[in-house]
């Protein structure tokens, strides 16, 4: 757990630096936090977080395969949108837990 | 975590066509691609099953021989029970459900996931002309059929696993 700025907002992360409260988080940091990770978000990655920070909001299990099938963009598109990290990347710039799933 | 010598790549091999079996295979390789690892997948012997159109979509788990069986509630599964009729598809159709629940899809929707990540499948030569296969039998994005030797070849590079399942 630490303390960090991003993008002017001082918020607290953990050591894989994933918001810790995601009521923190704001399109700026997504950006922030993407850009750091070498990705340039649009708004179709906008509507992947803001998917995942609803999901997350109601409490939900978050795999690959529901992201998938949110009609926002199929897997193949998730990982175009997020290389090497289609669940884990972007649960990260959509500021919530890193999903404990293996799917 | 040890960041000093990342897992770059795993070759599975996948010998067995069980549920159980065929699923650890695919979880093990669509979890690597989420993380950014590079999977490749080889299928062999009852394995293929997985991989051949015909096949895939009736994988079962064996109600014979599996100690580790139980009825639900932890009761326990007698071999004999195992033996009779439709037991062994009630068993496998009730742990396709479970599964499914946890959203983990079926077998070919499984595959999808994992190549859509950049994952590859391959089938044993040895074992396609053994169950007399051909390349057109199998799943359409398998990726090629190869020799052990060839398979091999392609599992060297630092920070590379062989998983055996």
């Amino acid at each position: 757990m630490a303390q960090k700025t991003i993008a002017g907002h001082a918020v607290e992360v953990n050591d894989e630096g994933y918001l810790l409260d995601a009521s923190q988080w704001n399109r700026e940091i997504a950006i922030e936090m993407a850009r750091e990770d070498g990705i340039e978000l649009t708004e179709k990655h906008f509507e992947v977080l803001e998917f995942l920070r609803n999901a997350n909001a109601k409490g939900e299990t978050l795999t690959i395969r529901r992201v998938g099938k949110s009609g926002i963009t199929d897997i193949k598109g998730l990982y175009d949108l997020f290389p090497k990290g289609p669940l884990k990347l972007s649960s990260k710039f959509a500021g919530i837990p890193k999903p404990a799933s293996c799917v | 975590m040890n960041n000093e010598s990342p897992l770059k790549k795993v070759c599975i091999i996948c010998a067995k066509g069980t549920i159980e079996d065929v699923y650890a295979t695919l979880v093990l390789a669509n979890g690597a691609v989420m993380e950014g690892i590079e999977a490749k997948v080889f299928f062999t012997f009852f394995g293929l099953d997985a991989i051949t159109k015909k096949q895939m979509k009736k994988i079962k788990t064996a109600t014979v021989g599996n100690p580790a069986m139980r009825a639900p509630g932890g009761l326990p599964f007698p071999t004999i029970l195992g033996m009779l009729p439709g037991v062994e598809a009630g068993v496998s159709a009730m742990m396709k459900s479970s599964m499914e629940k946890l959203d983990i899809p079926p077998v070919d929707e499984f595959l999808e996931m994992s190549t859509a990540g950049g994952g590859e499948i391959y089938a044993c030569k040895l074992a396609m002309d053994m169950f007399k296969l051909k390349k057109e039998d199998l799943w359409d994005e398998v990726k090629a059929v190869l020799t052990v030797g060839e398979f091999y070849a392609m599992c060297g590079g630092e920070g590379t696993q062989i998983i055996f399942t």
